[in-house]
């Protein structure tokens, strides 16, 4: 029943955007995507992810000089009603004034299908999504999980060279985002279609992507999968945009990390380093006798499979510790921590 | 000063009865005033001018000599043809400049919106001698026409004068309207179109109509019920009895047709409260359909 699309790779060639008014949205960015590969850019708001987004769709033009490929195809000076893109909105951007059949077959009808081919294709689109119950509702008469379902079979329904999606599950409340975030990497993957997905939740930059396009400012701060981008993040910014992580101020002295409750030791690290950062999950709680550092239980979070302890008097800010010991922690009580050295970052 | 409450209490209502009849009671006495108001100024009023057009020699027949009679059924089509293509034009000009003025940013956008709904305040006199001064016998076009080919055009006394002033006069009101609603329009529903390969026309036609839909139909209403009743612009340009509100004029002070004066105000006030409901009514439905 689910065909395999054929997709395009993306390129983009010393891209940048720079507004009217001066104001330099997008640095030179260089990507390469694979056909059918899942591409996450993950960024703050302001960072340029959904301007870089638009010049793959081709609703914004980069700066002269820049190129945007679509295979073997120079793309730069189509408009996105040529590019054949298929794009999903936050806001779903459905149509108001036609049903959830109509919205999907919109594409097919502008290219002139006529209206027998173009309703059995938008309702093969529509058994994709589980969306058949609701062919003749209108669009106000759908739920928020709904209209973003209507809104990816609709781009999907034109067969395009690429798919993207731009902040597309953040306006839904959590759960359905891990339902329809499932639903939608599963179908990706079926479909083999080229997609990138733009969005500021690392969780979901982490669970879809392929790869991660990690922006910061305008520019592209660090590229890999999504193990790299959480085990050896490139940069301090990555590293503390993604995930937990800890500071820890000090000094090297002897192969040591010195700090005023403790010593890591840490072979690695360049004799200058004055700061420390590693993740919750790189801590154990361990004996007195073999521990790097002390500290005392300021709140303890029981989450089932593991407790979040938050440890006062280590640093200047408290350090977060995930621990899967069974043990029950109580607040003031006193714990000894040890850090997996080969999992401390410096920058 | 008596409180309705105490009013209510004093009411002639047994005891015991039906809580519900002293509370029609209430709502009787709170809803007195509007209908004396109602029927004061309007009830009355329209009554009168029924049974006036119903007063003149010929009797009821009076209102159907209104559609019979050639001089007054042409007058009453011209109206019509006039104010339809008035509201189209205009409709079509606000819709054009209003998407401009909302989506382009220039130098001096404010002051240009600004100068443009100036007319606002001008009567129709005033309208009517604009139009003079730019298509009479010694308006401009005039001038410049007889440089050019050596012949004079004149159009501001016959209809085509009047759709110039009628154009002139409704474009400030329909404007502000049109650039309202183009103000909401969402930006992601056109990008959308694009992306799934919608031309600009095919965005216009599918997108941004539909979303100006409803403002376009009630200020069009408004446009095309101004039109229909105008009177000072046609009265300046001397327009005759080419008009319906003119002819009224005409028979009721020349003619001193009292009968006919009021069955034609009658059929003018009719036909043009039946084309609003019509336009409302489709309005509604176009919003329900768009909401």
């Amino acid at each position: 029943m689910i065909r395999k699309m054929d997709s395009s790779p993306i390129r983009l060639r010393n891209c940048s955007k720079t507004y009217g008014d001066g104001t330099i949205a997008v640095g030179p960015v260089d990507i390469e995507i694979a056909a059918g590969e899942t591409v996450v850019i993950l960024g703050p708001s302001g960072c340029g992810k959904t301007t870089t987004l638009r010049m793959m769709a081709g609703l914004e033009m980069p700066d002269p000089g820049g190129h945007v490929l679509f295979g073997a195809d120079d793309v730069t000076r189509l408009p996105i009603e040529k590019r054949n893109v298929g794009m999903v909105f936050q806001s779903y951007a459905l149509f108001p004034n036609l049903d959830v059949l109509e919205n999907i077959a919109y594409g097919l009808r502008v290219r002139g299908i006529g209206l027998a081919e173009r309703s059995a294709r938008a309702r093969e689109m529509m058994g994709m999504m589980r969306l058949e119950p609701f062919a003749e509702r209108r669009i106000d008469q759908l739920s928020g999980g709904q209209k973003q379902r209507v809104a990816l079979a609709r781009a999907l329904a034109i067969q395009p060279r690429a798919l993207l999606l731009d902040e597309a599950l953040t306006a839904l409340d959590a759960k359905l985002r891990d339902t329809l975030r499932t639903e939608i990497d599963v179908l990706l993957r079926r479909l083999g279609i080229t997609t990138v997905y733009v969005t500021h939740d690392q969780e979901e930059a982490m669970s879809l992507g392929d790869r991660i396009i990690v922006m910061d400012r305008g520019k592209i701060v660090q590229i890999g999968s999504p193990r790299e981008i959480y085990h050896r993040p490139g940069c301090r910014f990555v590293a503390e945009f993604v995930g937990t992580m800890n500071r820890l101020p000090g000094e090297v002295r002897d192969g040591q990390f010195v700090t005023k409750s403790g010593r890591i030791p840490c072979r690695h690290l360049d004799p200058d380093c004055r700061e420390v950062m590693f993740r919750p999950e790189s801590v154990t709680i361990a004996d007195p006798a073999e521990c790097d550092l002390t500290g005392r239980v300021a709140a303890t979070f029981f989450l089932g499979d593991r407790t979040r302890l938050v440890v006062d008097g280590i640093g200047d800010q408290p350090v977060i510790v995930e621990s899967e010991s069974a043990g029950e922690f109580v607040v003031d009580q006193i714990v000894h921590l040890k850090v997996r050295s080969a999992a401390v970052h410096a920058f | 000063m008596t409180s309705i409450a105490a009013v209510v209490e004093r009411a002639p209502v047994s005891p015991g009865a039906d809580p519900r009849a002293r509370e029609n009671v209430l709502l009787l006495l709170l809803i007195t005033p509007a209908i004396v108001v109602f029927s004061a100024f309007w009830l009355l009023p329209i009554a009168r001018l029924v049974a006036l057009g119903a007063s003149g020699e010929a009797g009821i027949e009076t209102y159907l000599s209104v559609l019979t009679n050639g001089r007054y059924a042409s007058s009453l089509l011209q109206t019509l043809a006039l104010s339809g293509l008035v509201t189209l034009t205009t409709l079509a000009i606000a819709v054009i400049s209003g998407l401009f003025l909302v989506r382009q940013d220039f130098f001096g956008r404010s002051a240009l919106v600004a100068v443009m709904t100036l007319p606002l305040a001008f009567p129709g006199v005033v309208i009517g001698l604009m139009v003079i001064m730019l298509g009479g016998r010694q308006g401009i076009v005039g001038d410049v026409s007889v440089a050019l080919f050596g012949v004079k055009t004149v159009f501001a006394y016959n209809m085509v004068g009047l759709f110039v002033g009628y154009v002139y006069f409704s474009i400030p009101r329909v404007i502000l309207t049109v650039m309202a609603a183009a103000e909401k329009l969402d930006i992601q529903l056109e990008e959308a179109a694009r992306s799934l390969g919608a031309t600009p026309p095919m965005v216009f036609r599918d997108v941004i109509l539909p979303g100006l839909q409803p403002a376009l139909i009630s200020s069009g209403a408004i446009c095309f019920a101004t039109s229909m009743g105008a009177f000072g612009t046609a009265f300046t340009l001397n327009a005759g009895a080419s008009v319906l509100p003119m002819l009224i004029y005409t028979e009721f002070t020349l003619n001193a047709n009292i009968a006919v004066a009021a069955a034609l105000s009658v059929v003018l006030g009719l036909i043009t409260w039946a084309v609003l409901a019509l336009a409302r009514s489709f309005a509604g439905s176009g919003v329900s359909a768009a909401g």
